[in-house]
């Protein structure tokens, strides 16, 4: 583990274009980001936002068909826009990790859990079977396994979704990453499991000075979770600012609608808001804003023409033309 | 007004009982008692294999309940046989929308074809009324039949699909209908939708409507009740504000403390609830269901508690310490340095 925090971000994402389909239509235009050391971000939006491409560009995972056209993506100094396979081999699992959305898919079925996470660990760290098996129970018991030991030596199937996604965190933390991506890590459990999944994630990000990328579409989890916030629509990102700041005085109007249908907690509340419409198709092409058309405040400014992300107040950007008539008429 | 669904002390196990006369430690619903009304929305809540989906499911008659009786409209259904039964399967009166519209719809069957599919063991409608029927169901759900009838599950975005399944589910105008987590695979803004129209149908159809959740956002907003399971035990049931506000049994507590919320107010935090790792107990026979999560349990909880009447509410919880437990809250406690150890 490196010892003296560094002044430059883990990770940074500049001007990031990914097309998709034989025609290169653009799913995700102009992304630029960063995620200081220990830092953790909150990255929201609906299916068909570009959350999904713009983690796994991040992680070179992007799928056949895909392509990342335009922008730089920095771990530290690395730039993994040009990393070649053998170069990832070395950056995924040790630099950068992630867990995702179906914990069972991820693990071999048969195999035990206890061994998966030891291989890593011999393989990479090239620990001796004995140290291997000793660090993994030390693990499994971090990540609050009940009986490590005893879960070390299970097969998948034995255990439950969320003990599943324990195992995988787990995994993902063993070699000390920079950077750890959760995306939709927590959307398929129980309610009284994500809330303790969520909690390990924030704990291990200072017990392992883990950077945090948490890719939901529930505003709700990042506000429990996250140091800052960036929402993307359309394949843009809309607004990003510190989580307290975005929610208690959203500058983007998606964001507004975004929080009026959020979980907030309020069981007696009897209206349940909508946003009328659905989000353009990855690749659409739209003129200027592209939420303009759900949009509730739209004028006739919002669709002449690219709609500019600008600096609001400090460390706060939005995309929005009726920036300063919408912020002073709130 | 009376119950449309009368559900009293149903008992349903998937594997057989080891001896004759237990009903064995598998029961996927023990003891199980519960009203549904005309109209009302109640919403079914608890974990994966709480025995939310085995209730829908024993009501409907997929599976044969081992104890207990089920009444609908006054009949209990237990008890139909032959002829009466296929009457009452055939009448299409208790519809079941199940989970996940992406797989539960056949992709090689137009919309207008899937919606009609369930009239086909209503029998007896002419194609004029066939069609009526599905274009009355269409509409009731939000999609313009004419443009939607020709199209086919891969031309739909997931809302649309929900919503193509949920008028599967009324086009035989049921009466009471289970929906098994109608809106978790859906984005916010499609949730809320899905959630109005379910309003909307209970008002305009004066229909019963069962919400099986495992997470509490579902039922914002819309649920008039709530009834919590734990291990196929009915926990606590009650008025869907008062039982999330101020919940009486410690798991109700947990659940909603640990739901994710927008705005941090004055709740319970789910520290203050949980068993620490290192304290886990192994379930008990016999014991209370939550016992072996349970931060309060104590020697009475050795024995499952009765679901009883909570003094001075319209609701009910099964816990030994439901008086007590808040009381040993420790107001010393500091969530935050607790999180930190």
């Amino acid at each position: 583990m490196p010892a003296s925090p560094q002044p430059e971000p883990t990770l940074r994402v500049s001007d990031l274009a990914i097309t998709v389909g034989q025609d290169r239509r653009t799913a995700v235009r102009g992304v630029g980001f960063e995620i200081g050391r220990g830092e953790s971000v909150g990255l929201v939006g609906e299916s068909g936002s570009g959350k999904t491409l713009t983690c796994r560009s991040v992680l070179g995972l992007l799928p056949p068909g895909v392509e990342l056209a335009q922008g730089s993506i920095l771990l530290g100094d690395t730039d993994l826009t040009r990393a070649n396979r053998r170069r990832w081999d070395k950056i995924r699992g040790t630099r950068l990790a992630a867990v995702f959305q179906d914990p069972a898919s991820y693990l071999n079925p048969s195999l035990t859990v206890g061994h998966q996470l030891a291989e890593q660990l011999r393989v990479k760290r090239r620990l001796s079977r004995k140290e291997a098996h000793a660090r993994s129970v030390e693990l499994f018991e971090e990540v609050g396994l009940n009986r490590p030991e005893v879960v070390y030596h299970q097969y998948p199937h034995e255990l439950s979704g969320g003990m599943l996604q324990r195992v995988l965190i787990a995994i993902a933390v063993a070699l000390e990453p920079e950077l750890l991506i959760a995306d939709e890590a927590t959307t398929a459990l129980d309610v009284v499991i994500q809330a303790e999944i969520l909690q390990l994630l924030s704990r291990l990000r200072r017990t392992h000075h883990l950077s945090l990328l948490l890719v939901t579409h529930d505003l709700a989890v990042v506000a429990e979770t996250c140091d800052r916030i960036l929402v993307m629509y359309g394949g843009e990102i809309v607004e990003s600012g510190p989580t307290d700041e975005v929610l208690a005085d959203p500058q983007h109007p998606y964001t507004r609608a975004l929080l009026a249908v959020a979980s907030i907690g309020d069981w007696s509340r009897r209206t349940l808001e909508v946003i009328p419409g659905s989000p353009p198709e990855a690749g659409a092409v739209l003129p200027g804003c592209r939420f303009a058309p759900r949009c509730r405040d739209v004028v006739d400014r919002c669709t002449s023409g690219l709609v500019p992300l600008v600096d609001t107040t400090p460390g706060r950007s939005a995309r929005c033309v009726r920036l300063d008539e919408l912020v002073s008429a709130s | 007004m009376s119950a449309l669904l009368t559900v009293s002390d149903l008992t349903v196990t998937y594997a057989p009982p080891r001896r004759s006369g237990s009903i064995g430690t598998g029961a996927a619903l023990a003891g199980v008692d519960l009203d549904i009304r005309p109209g009302e929305i109640i919403g079914i809540v608890g974990e994966t294999g709480s025995g939310k989906t085995t209730l829908a499911r024993a009501t409907v008659g997929l599976v044969k309940p081992a104890a207990g009786r089920i009444d609908f409209d006054g009949t209990d259904l237990g008890a139909l046989r032959g002829k009466a039964l296929r009457q009452f399967r055939r009448s299409g009166q208790v519809q079941l929308a199940f989970q996940d519209p992406l797989r539960s719809l056949d992709t090689d069957l137009s919309v207008g074809e899937l919606v009609a599919e369930p009239l086909d063991v209503v029998g007896d409608l002419t194609r004029a009324e066939r069609r009526e029927r599905v274009d009355e169901a269409l509409g009731l759900v939000g999609l313009d039949a004419d443009s939607f009838r020709d199209r086919y599950p891969r031309q739909l975005s997931g809302g649309q699909r929900q919503r193509v399944s949920l008028a599967r589910s009324i086009v035989t105008r049921p009466r009471l209908l289970f929906c098994d987590e109608p809106v978790s695979a859906l984005d916010v803004s499609n949730r809320n939708l899905v959630l109005r129209l379910l309003d909307r149908l209970r008002t305009e159809l004066g229909l019963a409507v069962v919400i099986i959740a495992h997470d509490l956002s579902s039922l914002a907003g819309v649920a008039d009740r709530v009834a919590v399971f734990y291990r196929g035990r009915l926990v606590e049931h009650g008025p869907i504000s008062d039982v999330l506000e101020k919940p009486v049994h410690p798991y109700t507590a947990l659940l909603a403390s640990s739901a994710p919320s927008v705005e941090h107010d004055d709740r319970l935090s789910p520290l203050e609830l949980r068993v620490p790792v290192t304290e886990a107990r192994t379930p008990a026979e016999g014991a209370c269901v939550f016992a072996a999560r349970c931060r309060f349990a104590h020697d009475a909880c050795a024995e499952q508690p009765p679901l009883v009447p909570v003094a001075g509410t319209d609701r009910f919880a099964a816990c030994h310490a439901a008086d007590s437990w808040r009381r040993s809250l420790n107001p010393e406690t500091d969530p935050q340095k607790e999180a930190l150890s």
